[in-house]
């Protein structure tokens, strides 16, 4: 029983992380209907920024607080990985707008091979550690709980709140939602669409590099390649709790933290990927609305 | 005078943008070229800056700003003007000499091209030739043309293609391994067998349109590779099957050094393995042709108009009769099976295959050439794969740069990164592909080419 609760607890710091990233695919497939195939690398961006970030803060002030030196490699990857996703957004997506379906998710996909290549040419292909950053453990019965974990549990639910705040009670996220129903009308009722949508591609990426610094701070390493599979699970995330709902990315994130974590503690942690790729399958081909998607009516 | 201050406002904008472009620019590379990490003596991550990398990274950004604000798009618009004028379309009757018979001439530059390599540059030279360039080249023209069958004319979307590649190499290397079954018996088991696997994957995402259909194929293409992962007993995991016996002559001539019909033996020749290289150069060549063959036919008859009917319309499709089923399912097995062919083809050439060739970057590549090459135009694919799988190639060749930029310099490193910006520029600029042209199969009164701005891409 125990063991059942400890992975439990595993499985939900996992989901959150996949959850934030999960936001950002399901953000910007509900708002222009493209699966954002680099999503998976701009998570691995954010978590290089924090990286990096870590590195100049520490070699300058050694003995900062390690509360005040998490929050600056967030916020610092946030505003990065931020500029990052609205230059490619800029560059790579909206002059294909208008273009047939397939072009956005081609240069997406280019947009993925790109960035993880040209984090390996600058940063050099070798996995990059960092010392622990946060190393206290709680015992609470037979139960071990780090206190990473926790973090990673509140940090994202404090995201989650923010964010179900902006998209539910500003106008940016009444423009948001109005971009998502219907773009031309929402553009002739005087809701700037381009910017709109920018301001969503700068959402996601934020989450996603708060999800990349949690990452690394979770597991103490990053490497170039860390965008593809994470990437894959979350879009699974998104997928799974109905690509286009912001609650069911979150739900589906949990979901497949803990399905991932079950399965690598229950059955063989070697086909742990398989089972989430089976998931996946599944979910799109018997119920491809989701958990909380809405159905789509098919039309001529 | 108003041209005059219209080119100052220009200049003025120019310059804003430029400028602006350079500020984005020098934030964005700051962290990632600005700052190099690297692990020092003790193994510690450390960083140092890199101030002249990140002046140029933002000065190219800038100034390209600048001159595409400042004279490209001017010009460029000027052009779309005169044209729009004119009232001439893009696709114009006229076709060159060259270009009229462009295939033919095409076809006899193959058929040459390792006599002419070897003729120039000899046997050792012609080596890279005809291996990484020729026969490099062509497995993937004969993958992006298997993949056209289901993409190109079905408008059915698969990013886990190199499963089928997968299976089919390792159908190869795993029967002939176990069972000693020559490669002319094998070659067709092994496209029957990816046939097999393709109707198994396609039966459960009929009822799938467009990404959704994208991602469950994604999904199978990683589960097919985890698998030869960590199946270990049979697959051998990681470390992949190696040793896998080569082609042979029909039977009549063996390639391997020991036997005793050896080819070199047999004709007298100078022990090289290029006569090998040349003899697989002309076998994939074959199934190229194959593929072109069976994909030219296929499209003129029920079944390829039917699957060129589902990629403009799946409802109308439905409405009119045609059974959607078979037409999804012939179509993914008919891809498959040349995926099947390339594999085992890609075995026996490599004498060795493991998981790592079978990742999900090659399926993108492949498609990304199909879409580059225009979706459906056979001759785009080609070219648009010695293109991108040549021009990748040609930079591993280029070791003059490391003059220009040090010795630590190595071209290798940057081959998907410039592959990746080309799928993207190529993307932006000619969306429709290199060959943005389609001929219809079925015409009223005359055969007249459509632009390929016409043409609609399915909904799969």
């Amino acid at each position: 029983m125990e063991y059942f609760i400890q992975q439990l607890i595993n499985g939900l710091t996992l989901g959150s992380i996949y959850g934030l990233v999960a936001i950002g695919y399901t953000m910007v497939y509900g708002i222009i209907g493209m699966i954002n195939f680099a999503h998976g690398d701009i998570f691995m961006l954010g978590g290089f920024a924090a990286l990096i970030v870590f590195l100049i803060v520490t070699s300058f002030f050694a003995g900062i607080p390690i509360a005040l030196l998490l929050l600056i490699m967030m916020v610092a990857g946030m505003l990065i990985t931020g500029l990052w996703n609205w230059t490619i957004e800029r560059i790579a997506y909206r002059p294909l707008r208008g273009s047939f379906r397939l072009a956005p998710l081609i240069t997406a996909i280019g947009m993925s091979i790109t960035l993880s290549n040209f984090i390996q040419v600058t940063q050099g292909p070798r996995n990059k550690p960092i010392p622990p950053l946060v190393t206290d453990v709680f015992h609470i019965g037979g139960l071990t709980i780090s206190l990473k974990q926790v973090l990673i549990v509140v940090i994202t639910a404090v995201l989650l709140f923010a964010f179900w705040y902006i998209v539910n009670k500003t106008p940016l996220g009444r423009a948001q939602r109005a971009t998502e129903q219907d773009r031309k009308m929402a553009a002739l009722l005087g809701v700037d669409v381009d910017k709109t949508i920018s301001i969503t591609f700068i959402m996601g990426a934020a989450l996603a590099a708060v999800a990349g610094s949690m990452y690394l701070m979770y597991y103490g390493v990053a490497s170039f390649n860390d965008g593809f599979i994470p990437g894959v699970k979350a879009f699974t995330a998104a997928v799974l709790g109905g690509i286009g709902s912001l609650p069911g990315a979150v739900l589906g994130g949990l979901l497949i933290g803990l399905i991932e974590s079950l399965w690598s503690a229950y059955f063989s942690i070697a086909y742990k990927d398989v089972a989430t790729f089976a998931i996946l399958a599944f979910v799109l081909i018997f119920k491809p609305t989701g958990i909380l998607g809405r159905p789509e009516v098919e039309k001529v | 005078m108003a041209s005059a201050s219209a080119n100052q406002n220009l200049m003025g904008k120019a310059l804003r943008e430029g400028l602006f472009a350079g500020v984005i620019a020098f934030l964005m590379f700051l962290l990632f070229v600005g700052v190099e990490t690297y692990q020092d003596i003790n193994n510690a991550l450390v960083w140092r800056t890199r101030w002249g990398l990140l002046a140029i990274f933002v000065v190219v950004a800038a100034v390209g700003r600048f001159v595409t604000v400042a004279f490209i798009k001017p010009h460029m618009d000027q052009r779309k003007l005169n044209k729009a004028k004119q009232g001439l379309l893009d696709v114009s009757d006229e076709k060159g000499f060259l270009r009229r018979h462009f295939l033919k001439f095409a076809l006899v530059l193959l058929l040459v091209y390792p006599f002419l390599s070897l003729l120039i540059v000899g046997k050792q030279g012609s080596l890279k030739y005809v291996d990484n360039f020729g026969i490099q080249i062509l497995i993937y023209v004969m993958l992006a043309w298997g993949l056209n069958i289901v993409v190109g004319l079905a408008g059915l979307l698969d990013l886990g293609y190199v499963a089928f590649y997968a299976v089919g190499a390792y159908s190869y290397a795993l029967l002939s391994s176990h069972f000693g079954f020559s490669f002319w018996i094998l070659l067709p088991l092994s496209g029957i067998f990816a046939a097999l696997w393709g109707i198994m994957l396609g039966f459960p995402v009929l009822r799938l349109r467009g990404d959704y259909l994208a991602i469950v194929t994604l999904a199978f293409g990683e589960i097919i590779r985890l698998v030869l992962i960590n199946w270990t007993d049979v697959t051998k995991g990681t470390f992949g099957i190696a040793g896998i016996p080569k082609a042979t002559f029909f039977g009549i001539w063996s390639f391997d050094t020991g036997a005793t019909n050896n080819f070199v033996k047999a004709w007298g020749l100078s022990a090289s393995s290029i006569y090998y290289k040349i003899f697989l150069f002309y076998i994939i060549l074959a199934l190229c042709m194959l593929t072109a063959y069976v994909t030219i036919r296929l499209r003129r008859m029920p079944i390829g108009r039917a699957w060129e009917a589902l990629r403009e319309d799946e409802i109308a499709c439905r409405s009119l009769g045609i059974d959607t089923v078979t037409t999804k399912l012939t179509a993914f097995a008919t891809g498959a099976m040349f995926g099947g062919f390339a594999g085992a083809f890609f075995a026996s050439r490599q004498g060795f295959v493991s998981p790592e060739s079978f990742v999900f970057l090659e399926s993108a590549v492949i498609l990304a050439i199909v879409v580059l090459g225009g979706m459906g135009s056979l001759t785009g694919i080609a070219i648009a794969a010695a293109v991108m799988v040549g021009g990748t190639e040609i930079l591993r060749e280029m070791s003059f740069l490391k003059v220009v930029f040090g010795p630590d310099f190595t071209p290798e490193l940057y081959r998907m990164l410039l592959f990746g910006l080309a799928m993207i520029i190529v993307m932006l600029f000619k969306p429709r592909g290199f060959v943005g042209s389609r001929e219809p199969t079925a015409f009223l009164k005359e055969r007249r080419a459509v632009s390929g701005s016409f043409t609609k891409e399915g909904h799969g």
